[in-house]
């Protein structure tokens, strides 16, 4: 089914309000790294990529998406709260005591988490697992998994992906956040991991680069994923982090925006550039 | 010396390997857990998952050597309504793997059985780097894990069983060689969480897992030859630990040994001294590894070298009695 672009783009951006609004509350929580993944999240929620039914969220044929980079939880939780999955107003309590909505994904507070996350470099791992039972169980369910950049530093997502690779996992993809920066700088510095789809397509993967800030890339490459036989899918969606809020964040001089949340004083002017923000 | 033997040398008939125990025990109860999979970092054949690998091929993933992608499978696996096992080196899963364990399956608190074969100094020649000798310590260390070590062949068969009927994470300790038999049936009393008694006892009571338990029932023999009527516990779940057990071997026996094929630090040693000193303080004494890796030799010359013997549980008993008497 072709998605409705407009309608697509009109929800990343609620997403995004939403993000900057539940981390400025918080005061933690990590808005620029939840922002950067906004239009794969949108997409997979609501382009029709994903079956799920946040009535019964351990429905044992839904798709799966497991979101590896768990401090960028406040995108998930926005996208699940605006799929149904609980009141849009307990986005507020992100990061508070007693909320199911903690820092990073608990799957057994939060139903619909599908992974408990925030040790970066596992959840490739689990999404194997998942592509795995699905096999066993003769079930035709999807499982995405977002990982970020940085972490590709962990070996384990390299066994992963050759494990995935085996066993010619095609209901599994694997979407990059290819935003650029990780905690203490530029991904490149830190850690130079290019070209990230080659690696995945050394290891036996199909790949994709895209601008991951692109609506319309992403629900075309999504779709191209789940036609893929024979082989898992990767996904490098190339992004900025902080998308959206790119203007402040110059305004400010914020050479270090991970994990930083923004002030109350400058929670309008964010709002409003995501607003404005084609 | 006489009676004095390591615990491969018992006078105690000898039987299979807890691994090879398990192996078959899996193998035999796949057709009635169609749930169980089983994920192997490719040592099928030193864990025995292999047999349930020939059996049940559509069950079984040999993933490569990845023990972190093994155990992040597992939880995947498992979350979808899956049993997953997972065998490898005590020393390799528990230590190579931990965060995974800790992230994947512990945390969120998924039903994964977790085999750590080839676990203490009794592996031999291949020495320290293979020897799991801080695995249960680390298990027990992981927020609502079961942890099991079996001591022969016909508890590890009923262990096995109970590890799949129980649901939620659990580490099994398994070990290499061929080890005395304990209990003479094919299957053993098994409860997790309850000690199984071998012997009554009013003077001291020796609490023991794994190969232990053997030398445990050795040093019993030549105690009681020495007016010392020692109880003992096969204390086969460390965790959670049998408390009422303990507190009744403190009351009723007054002093304690407890003998593992383990560090000292973290190990049932620890767990029961910490129990003890809460609620019944009595003179406790250790037979362990002490601080220190293992290295190369025969299992039996191990075991001698590093005290892990009937006659060293004869003597700490000796000194448990002495320091109640004092």
């Amino acid at each position: 089914m072709p998605a409705n672009l407009d309608e697509l783009k009109q929800r990343a951006k609620a997403i995004r309000i939403e993000i900057l609004k539940s981390t400025t509350e918080a005061g933690s929580g990590h808005p620029s790294s939840s922002m950067s993944a906004a239009e794969v999240v949108t997409a997979l929620y609501f382009g029709g990529f994903m079956n799920y039914d946040p009535k019964q969220p351990r429905w044992p044929d839904r798709d799966r998406f497991i979101l590896s980079k768990g401090h960028a939880a406040p995108v998930l939780y926005a996208a699940m709260a605006e799929a149904g999955y609980f009141p849009k107003d307990q986005l507020m309590t992100l990061r508070k005591l007693g909320s199911p909505l903690e820092g990073h994904p608990n799957m057994n507070r939060l139903p619909g988490i599908e992974a408990s996350t925030g040790s970066l470099g596992q959840g490739l791992s689990i999404g194997v697992g998942h592509a795995l039972a699905a096999r066993v169980d003769g079930k035709s369910y999807h499982t995405y998994v977002m990982t970020g950049d940085g972490e590709l530093g962990q070996g384990q997502i390299w066994e992963a992906a050759a494990s995935a690779a085996k066993y010619k996992l095609d209901n599994l993809t694997c979407i990059v956040d290819r935003n650029h920066y990780q905690q203490t700088g530029a991904a490149e510095d830190v850690l130079n991991m290019d070209p990230i789809d080659g690696k995945f397509a050394a290891f036996g993967w199909q790949t994709q680069v895209i601008n991951g800030n692109d609506m319309e890339e992403v629900v075309t490459a999504l779709e191209r994923a789940r036609a893929v036989k024979g082989q898992p899918t990767c996904i490098v969606a190339l992004t900025r982090k902080g998308q959206g809020m790119l203007k402040l964040l110059a305004k400010l001089s914020d050479e270090n925006f991970h994990g930083k949340p923004v002030k109350p004083q400058d929670l309008d002017e964010a709002i409003a550039e995501v607003e404005a923000t084609a | 010396m006489a009676g004095a033997s390591s615990a491969l040398q018992s006078k105690r008939a000898i039987g299979k390997a807890t691994r090879d125990a398990f192996g078959r025990a899996l193998e035999a109860l796949g057709g009635d857990y169609p749930d169980v999979v089983v994920v192997d970092a490719d040592v099928s054949n030193s864990t025995r998952t292999e047999w349930f690998g020939k059996k049940f091929p559509d069950r079984f993933f040999n993933i490569g050597i990845a023990e972190s992608n093994l155990v992040g499978i597992a939880g995947g696996l498992a979350s979808c309504g899956k049993t997953p096992v997972i065998a490898s080196f005590a020393a390799f899963i528990l230590c190579n793997a931990y965060d995974q364990l800790r992230m994947a399956v512990a945390y969120p608190k998924l039903n994964v059985k977790v085999v750590g074969s080839h676990a203490g100094i009794s592996i031999g020649e291949d020495g320290a780097s293979q020897m799991g000798i801080e695995d249960v310590s680390l298990a027990c260390s992981l927020p609502g894990f079961v942890v099991i070590v079996t001591a022969d062949e016909a508890s590890t068969n009923a262990a096995t069983k109970a590890i799949l009927d129980y649901k939620g994470p659990v580490y099994l300790r398994t070990g290499r060689p061929d080890v005395p038999k304990v209990y003479t049936e094919d299957s053993a009393p098994f409860t997790i969480g309850k000690a199984n008694q071998l012997r009554d006892g009013k003077d001291v009571t020796i609490i023991a897992y794994g190969l232990m338990v053997a030398s445990a029932l050795d040093a019993a023999d030549e105690l009681a030859g020495k007016g010392i009527n020692a109880r003992v516990l096969d204390m086969h779940t460390i965790k959670p630990l049998d408390r009422e057990a303990v507190l009744a071997a403190a009351r009723e026996t007054g002093a304690i040994v407890v003998a593992e094929e383990h560090l000292a630090h973290g190990g049932l040693g620890s767990v029961v001294a910490m129990t003890l000193a809460e609620a019944q303080p009595v003179p406790i004494r250790y037979v362990n590894l002490g601080d220190s890796f293992g290295e190369s030799g025969s299992p039996e010359a191990l075991l001698e070298k590093y005290g892990l013997t009937a006659s060293k549980v004869v003597e700490a008993a000796e000194a448990a009695v002495s320091a109640k008497n004092a």
